[in-house]
């Protein structure tokens, strides 16, 4: 019976023990995570098979059978023989090797390459310093400014001693980061405003922010690009000429400001009332709550779906090959149309994935990361 | 509790405020500023059109929309109705608009499917089957679509020639011109049992509320599926055995330098499909996913604690509040799914989007084309996010 | 200290069965989360029709303990019985188990898109096989003791903290339960709604009802608990008759607890 209805206090605390060799340490965890049930130890003896199977695989194709370079002929013609003998055998990492400057660069001067190189990085760094929590306040502006100033004397030249060069010859790389970048440096401002606008008790400038909203997520980026490049020519008065790249851009603008928009949108929905009449109650004009109360707030409570969606376009740059823009995915698509080259698609499109993939992943990882560290604080 | 009539002091109407003509008025200054915004924004559409309507005629482009009467002179490969060069625009676009749903609508299908495994498996406690999931879905989700359909279309080409096909069973066949299938010659009875079977499926469905009544009525759980094999598959082969039991299957066999016979599915759209698929499924999965788990541990907990077995937590507590959070995003991806279709055109499946701008190639009328191609789009677009909204605020949980 | 705790009224006549067998009955059970030792060797044996409080600072294990009572965690050392049965894997073991004991959450956890009746009706309908009408009277009797039965159409989301958490409790003792568990039923309340929600326990205390009850509130523990047991760190350090815990604490952890939870008073 209970025999412990009696106070019986028990003195002393007894010292915490390690936990059983069962709830801790590499076996416990072997076998609540691969061998936890009869079923669960047949799929993982059966994937651990296959994942060692095309691992091995993988290695051979990539690395063991893998041609590395190909002998030149007297007129400069690459001698593929060797890579069409291994018939899919090995990868033909020779066309990487041979072409990688084309499809980096596309058909930039080739002594200049060392200008689109540091554009490149210099994209590079304009991510990591935007990432980084130190600069999100109003310098992240000039910053901008800067660096995409710098980047355009880099790629066009004209000064500084720099010979010029024509947009027709840029290409690969550093045209998909342009894109992608301007893009978002142009549609963001304007993805806030229609944000904005789409909020306002204003009607009429109610529908215009929502007919253009629903417009452009409604319809494929592909038909925006065709707008761009044969129906611009037209808007245009006589004379007056936009270039490819530039009307490829605005049509890209154009469609990331409508999703971003969206995001935005979101942020300043999800930012409680009380910080709306609170700015009201101080007696601040509209464009200064917005601007000093909402905006910083709304925008940092947002960063993470913006990320993805900044992903989304990156990526989706890769349609301009359609209009016959040279970015990355064309380049790498064309330096496969030589005869020499012809039929060494997979090797190409894994060079040109992995470059992708590391901008993505990246950029995924830090979103996820960012949207932990902000759920973790807005528990407390 | 409302008085009939109101008591007097309160039946005025509120006064209304008159419109004062000064700026520190907000209502004018509102009124200003929308006329501002449109006076500005139409007076840059004006400009545009007119610039537009004197370009068309000083490049003598026609407009309007006549030309869809014409002969197209245009060949399609792959078409659902009948269709010759000879035959209009009209009919041209209408079967890329087919082909287009074609593939849409196989798509969404196969992508739901794959994307659920997928989005279940990554909730899986089997170390690597969740591993494995989390990285198909990271892999496809960095990588553009573009890319990877340019990937299954080489792949495709790389296939060997249809002398050397793969050949993995009997009348099933690999090669660079596509797949090719053994197909069943469609009779009569098969038509028959397929309309048995769809019949026998609303049966079950009648049968399923019937039980449920009872089961209410007495607390005796009643088993479902006995009914449910005997009419969706038993009905229909019964139609088919009382039909005369036709099964006559069409193989294909090598003449010459292709197939003939058989269910043909062209290198393109396999591409394209197996592209969109796995691309989609992806971005599927991750919704899946997250709806899962969007719902907290505390209904699994009390549903447990009252002594509910696994499955009916699922199916009654879980599975009804996972699918309020799966349902928007999951009808987003089926969007961007039929969108992400357009990219046909960069591997030579003629969906709307390349029939449209071979038609505007051929025609110069760039507005029309690209018109034609927004509208379509438009209208599935408008019209899945009419039924969303009206879905979302049909389930909307009831709160204060 | 004896007038700082509150009676919320007359003390609740005990109804401890001796003559059958333990309710509950926890044999040095031991827990870890990981390598944290969670659970310091109970022991706690629970009579039919005994009343027992548990309290303690918080990560005392307090939770975690009647948690195990209904397997919602696992223990990995020691045994534990309910109503004579062991808990183990043995799924049909289990499924008894929690046909007998019901549990009233912190967060309440009413399913957000049944109805009110409908969330009562649910496992009698479906674990106890119940007729759907059989089930709705029954409810609506439950509802109506805890004095909300005209809420019966409603949804959750349309009640108050205090309303959802008294549907909780009449949702549990749908089930017919022979014990219940009170997970800090009343700690996501606001002031002005604690009250309701202790006189159903109360109440249901008053009817004979085997309850363990995690609780910060004190004066419930007066007022109703046969017992109440003090935990520190995993381990029950003290226990006895409200008036020996809270009048007469032995262990200094006891003490430094009673004076931090009275400071307010």
């Amino acid at each position: 019976m209970s025999d412990i209805t009696a106070n019986t206090p028990i003195h002393g605390s007894s010292a915490p023990r390690d936990a059983p060799m069962a709830t801790t340490g590499l076996i416990a965890w072997l076998r609540a995570n691969l061998f936890s049930g009869w079923l669960s130890t047949a799929v993982t003896l059966l994937l651990g098979y296959l994942i060692v199977r095309a691992v091995i695989g993988i290695v051979d194709w990539a690395f063991i059978n893998a041609i590395w370079s190909v002998p030149l002929s007297p007129t400069g013609v690459a001698q593929t023989q060797v890579c069409r003998d291994l018939q899919g055998a090995g990868a033909c990492w020779a066309v990487v090797t041979e072409k990688h400057r084309f499809m980096l660069f596309g058909t930039y001067p080739y002594e200049q390459h060392w200008r689109p190189a540091i554009v490149c990085l210099l994209f590079i760094g304009l991510y990591i310093v935007s990432a980084m929590r130190r600069f999100w306040n109003w310098t992240l502006i000039p910053i901008w400014a800067v660096t995409l100033t710098a980047i355009g004397i880099l790629m066009w030249g004209g000064v500084l001693g720099l010979p010029y060069v024509p947009q027709e010859r840029w290409g690969g790389l550093p045209i998909t980061l342009i894109l992608a970048t301007f893009g978002l440096a142009f549609a963001f401002p304007l993805s806030i405003v229609v944000a904005l606008g789409r909020r306002s008790n204003l009607p009429a400038i109610k529908v215009l922010c929502v007919v253009y909203v629903e417009l452009i997520r409604g319809v494929p980026l592909i038909s925006l690009l065709f707008m761009a490049s044969v129906m611009f020519p037209l808007f245009l008065p006589e004379g007056m000429n936009i270039d490819k790249l530039l009307r490829a851009q605005i049509a890209i603008i154009l469609f990331a400001g409508a999703y971003l928009a969206e995001v935005v949108r979101g942020g300043l929905q999800a930012l409680p009332k009380g910080q709306y009449e609170a700015a009201d109650a101080m007696g601040l004009s509209y464009w200064q709550k917005t601007g000093l109360i909402i905006l910083p707030q709304a925008l940092r409570l947002v960063i993470p779906p913006l990320v993805n969606t900044f992903i989304g376009f990156f990526k989706d740059t890769s349609l301009v090959l359609i209009i016959g823009i040279f970015d990355l995915l064309t380049a790498g698509k064309t330096a496969i149309v030589e005869p020499a080259w012809q039929g060494f698609g997979v090797e190409v499109y894994v060079f040109v994935g992995l470059i992708y993939l590391c901008f993505c992943f990246a950029m995924s990882k830090y979103s996820q990361g960012l949207e932990a560290e902000l759920n973790r604080h807005r528990r407390r | 509790m409302s008085d009939a009539t109101v008591d007097p002091r309160f039946r005025r109407k509120p006064p209304k405020r008159p419109l004062r003509l000064s700026w520190s008025d907000e209502r004018v200054r509102g009124i200003v500023w929308q006329v501002v915004v449109v006076a500005i924004i139409g007076s840059i559409f004006y400009w545009l059109w007119s610039n537009t309507v004197h370009n068309l005629e000083v490049r003598r482009i026609a407009t309007g929309f006549g030309f869809l009467w014409r002969e197209a002179g245009l060949p399609i490969a792959e078409h659902l109705i009948p269709y010759e060069p000879t035959d209009t625009y009209f009919r041209a676009l209408t079967v890329g608009v087919l082909n287009t749903l074609k593939v849409a609508v196989v798509g969404i299908v196969l992508a739901t499917i794959l994307g659920t495994i997928i989005g279940i498996a990554r909730l899986s406690k089997n170390f690597l089957v969740s591993k494995i999931a989390g990285f198909y879905v990271e892999l496809l989700r960095d990588l553009p679509l573009l890319l990877q359909l340019l990937f299954w279309y080489t792949v495709m080409q790389g296939l060997p020639g249809p002398r050397q096909a793969f050949h993995p069973t009997e009348g099933v066949f690999f090669s660079n011109r596509g797949f090719r299938f053994p197909a069943l010659v469609w009779e009569g009875a098969h038509t028959a049992a397929l309309i048995a079977c769809v019949i026998g499926i609303v049966l079950t469905w009648l049968y399923a509320r019937a039980a449920r009544a009872r089961q209410m009525a007495d607390g005796q759980p009643r088993k479902v599926w006995p009914a449910a094999i005997a009419l969706i598959i038993g009905l229909p082969v019964f139609v088919w055995l009382a039909m005369g039991a036709p099964w006559t299957i069409d193989w294909p066999a090598l003449r010459g330098f292709n197939f003939r016979g058989g269910m043909a599915v062209s290198p393109e759209y396999a591409a394209l499909l197996i592209g969109l698929v796995t691309y989609t499924a992806a971005f599927i999965a991750e919704v899946v996913r997250a709806g899962i788990l969007s719902v907290n541990q505390g209904q699994w907990e009390a549903a447990q604690a009252l002594g509910l077995r696994h499955g009916s937590v699922l199916r009654l507590i879980v599975l009804p509040q996972a699918l309020r959070v799966i349902i928007p995003p999951m009808t987003s991806n089926y969007l961007n799914l039929t969108k992400n279709s357009s990219l046909a055109v960069a591997i030579g499946y003629q969906d709307i989007v390349s029939i449209a701008n071979t038609t505007l190639n051929q025609t110069g009328q760039a507005i029309e084309g690209i018109a034609i191609i927004m509208l379509v789009y438009l209208t599935i677009s408008l019209s899945i996010s009419l039924f969303m909204n009206w879905y979302n605020a049909k389930i909307a949980l009831v709160e204060r | 200290m004896s007038a700082a705790i509150e009676t919320l009224g007359v003390h609740v006549a005990s109804s401890v069965r001796t003559d059958a067998p333990p309710a509950i009955v926890l044999d040095k059970v031991n827990k870890w989360f990981g390598a944290l030792h969670v659970l310091r060797d109970v022991d706690l044996q629970v009579a039919l029709g005994e009343r027992v409080v548990v309290c303690g600072p918080s990560g005392s294990g307090k939770s975690t303990m009647i948690r195990c009572i209904n397997r919602l965690e696992t223990h990995q050392e020691g045994r534990i019985l309910v109503d004579g049965i062991e808990l183990t894997d043995d799924v049909r073991a289990l499924d008894a188990i929690r046909r007998d004991v019901g549990m009233v959450f912190q967060s309440f956890n009413l399913f957000p898109h049944l109805t009110i009746l409908e969330n009562c009706t649910l496992a009698p309908i479906w674990v106890r096989k119940m007729p759907k009408k059989h089930a709705e009277e029954l409810a609506m009797e439950y509802l109506t003791r805890v004095r909300i039965p005209e809420q019966a159409k409603k949804y959750p989301g349309q009640l108050s903290g205090g309303q959802q958490q008294r549907v909780a409790i009449a949702r549990a003792l749908c089930m017919k339960p022979k014990i219940m568990l009170f997970d800090e039923p009343t700690s996501a309340l606001d002031p002005e709604m604690i009250k309701e929600v202790l006189d159903t326990m109360v109440m249901l205390a008053a009817e004979g009802m085997t309850m363990i009850c995690v609780t910060h509130e004190m004066g419930f523990a007066r007022q109703v608990a046969d017992r109440v047991v003090f935990m520190d760190r995993g381990e029950i350090v003290e226990s006895g008759t409200p008036d020996q815990v809270f009048n007469d604490p032995k262990t200094e952890r006891l003490k430094l607890f009673l004076s931090q939870i009275l400071r307010g008073h």
